[in-house]
């Protein structure tokens, strides 16, 4: 598998080649090239700020479409718990579960069941393992893992080593159909996570700490929400009593939707949860300067608010987090806890490990050579950051020319003033008059 | 050999929520440089404290920064009060901080012995009335 892929695409059709998303991204990863926007695959984290800044819809989620669902014999979805804060006056989350199996899957595994798995876990290392870095980074957003690796190398020790709750969750799911189904083999089952966001979509097809994932397709919430809507109506109208008892997790694993719900679900008050990816660049840039070292966990979303305000959800976040508060209120704590079936699904099987994107090159004189080189062309831009070279900042500019990717005509304001050079050495050239025709006592024209 | 790597960064003073800024800065021309994410982390944990010192102690000054093959050297200088008695200046703990500094969570005493725990070399130039300029550097080792 591409070493690269990502969980974003381009309608070039749509895209006008503007400066939304290359102003947006947090690694600048975008330049606009031909008219168009292109992204650096190294440098890109999945965040998704380009899909959501895109005012013309060119920049478009990667997953897979419903259809996919025929694929398979027997279908497994795994629900995130974002999905639950996406409906009006729900007041049973067993209507949603049993929504799924009326829409075509078989069988339903909440990833809500495998966080609250995550976070048993969690506490048991928090407390047993001392020689752990202080304090933990939550590895559950995939952005943000992303982002760590390519900026923050020092934190890679801090991620805690689990693998995040969908991966934990497609590989307990799986195991059950195995032992109840015997007859089917590996490409008849289909385990398909219904996600809020598109870096989770990068996670299942190239994931990071373990070799493959156990998620076959990933479905957008979005996608499958108007579905949902029409078989609810019928099974709500049935009553309480006789909807089929699906639900499986309490408060703790249904509260990492929001930011925050990983952490609480810690026990401890000693936490630091932030959401949106340049408050979690803040927090990493401080931990990194050992300036938060007195904490014992940070949890990071990249999307605000948490995987509710994932780019692929319906709702506004904060109504769903809302929504969410309501739902939990009379569930259980947690209802699942830790065993010894889940040692071999839950720990990291692969570090995740640095990948110096930023870097102007191996050798380091060089690299010494080409900061000189940049700052000295950066000391000749403008600095208005106008993005009409197609990068995102005269910083950026500046890099790409000193990595050969751009040049500092570029710049408009540059070829503006080579401009005004060309015009005054086209007045000198007019006032030119030959040798032959020229008077004895004339002036020498000046040099062109 | 290529040309030694000159920065120059002007310090703001009486303005905490910039305090950090030159040192966020260089911390970005340091990863570009490729270098050891260990050595980063001193260079800017030192370069903050003194950034920090300046704004609350000295109203501002400027910091210059040098990168060759083999270290990065830092000369913060300032017009501000001086530090009257420097080996006291240089005990963990000791703060002359007034309480709505510390209670921005600054002047914990941590600054100047941050300081020489994360530089290889260190020294502090002060005469009282007249301005401190403050020496680090830090070697590079086998980068």
């Amino acid at each position: 598998m591409s070493k690269n892929l990502h969980s974003v695409t381009l309608d070039s059709e749509k895209c006008k080649g503007c400066i939304n998303c290359i102003k947006r991204c947090p690694t600048q990863a975008i330049r606009v090239r031909n008219g168009k926007a292109s992204i650096i695959d190294e440098r890109c984290i999945d965040c998704g700020e380009c899909i959501r800044v895109c005012r013309n819809h060119a920049k478009l989620p990667i997953y897979d479409p419903l259809s996919t669902l025929d694929k398979y014999k027997y279908k497994v979805a795994l629900p995130a718990p974002a999905l639950y804060g996406q409906f009006n006056y729900l007041d049973n989350i067993d209507i949603v579960l049993n929504a799924l199996l009326s829409f075509g899957f078989d069988d339903v595994f909440e990833v809500a069941k495998a966080a609250e798995i995550v976070s048993d876990r969690t506490r048991t290392i928090m407390e047993e393992d001392k020689a752990l870095p202080h304090p933990l980074i939550s590895s559950a957003c995939p952005a943000v893992v992303r982002l760590i690796r390519v900026r923050f190398p020092e934190l890679l020790s801090h991620l805690l080593p689990l693998n995040a709750p969908i991966e934990l969750a497609a590989r307990m799911a799986l195991a059950r159909v195995q032992a109840a189904r015997p007859d089917l083999s590996r490409e008849e089952i289909g385990i398909i996570f219904i996600s809020p966001c598109a870096a989770k979509v990068t996670a299942t097809r190239n994931p990071l700490s373990t070799e493959r994932s156990e998620v076959d397709a990933v479905f957008a919430i979005k996608d499958i929400y108007p579905h949902l809507l029409s078989f609810m109506k019928t099974i709500a109208l049935t009553g309480d009593e006789d909807i089929p008892e699906v639900q499986g997790a309490g408060r703790m694993g249904i509260s990492w939707c929001g930011s925050g719900g990983e952490s609480t679900a810690l026990l401890s008050e000693n936490y630091l949860a932030a959401d949106g990816i340049e408050n979690v660049i803040k927090v990493l840039e401080d931990l990194e300067d050992e300036r938060l070292l007195e904490l014992d966990f940070i949890e990071l979303n990249a999307c605000v608010a948490g995987c509710v305000g994932g780019i692929l959800t319906v709702e506004n976040p904060y109504v769903a987090n809302t929504r969410i508060k309501k739902l939990r209120r009379f569930m259980p704590i947690s209802l699942n806890h830790f065993t010894e079936a889940e040692r071999g699904k839950i720990g990291w099987e692969t570090p995740v490990r640095f990948d110096p994107v930023l870097k102007l090159s191996s050798d380091y004189s060089e690299a010494l050579e080409k900061m000189q080189r940049l700052k000295e062309i950066l000391d000749g831009l403008p600095g208005l950051d106008c993005g009409s070279c197609g990068a995102p900042t005269c910083a950026t500019l500046a890099e790409d020319v000193v990595r050969g990717g751009a040049k500092e005509s570029d710049c408009i304001f540059k070829l503006r003033d080579y401009v005004r050079g060309l015009v005054s050495d086209m007045n000198r050239l007019e006032g030119f008059i030959p040798p032959p025709f020229r008077a004895p006592d004339e002036p020498e024209p000046g040099q062109c | 050999m290529p040309k030694n790597l000159k920065l120059h960064y002007d310090i703001s003073g009486e303005d905490y929520t910039r305090a950090g800024e030159a040192s966020a800065q260089l911390k970005q021309v340091l990863r570009q440089l490729g270098l050891s994410s260990s050595i980063i982390r001193r260079v800017s944990i030192a370069m903050y404290e003194g950034e920090i010192n300046m704004v609350i102690h000295a109203n501002g000054g400027t910091i210059d920064v040098e990168i060759d093959s083999a270290c990065v050297s830092l000369i913060l200088k300032d017009t501000g009060p001086g530090i009257s008695e420097i080996d006291l200046a240089m005990k963990e703990g000791y703060s002359t901080a007034s309480e709505s500094v510390r209670s921005m969570g600054f002047g914990a005493g941590m600054g100047l012995p941050n300081m020489r725990k994360h530089s290889d070399y260190m020294k502090i130039d002060s005469t009282p009335g007249v301005g401190t300029t403050v020496y680090m550097k830090i070697a590079l080792g086998e980068e």
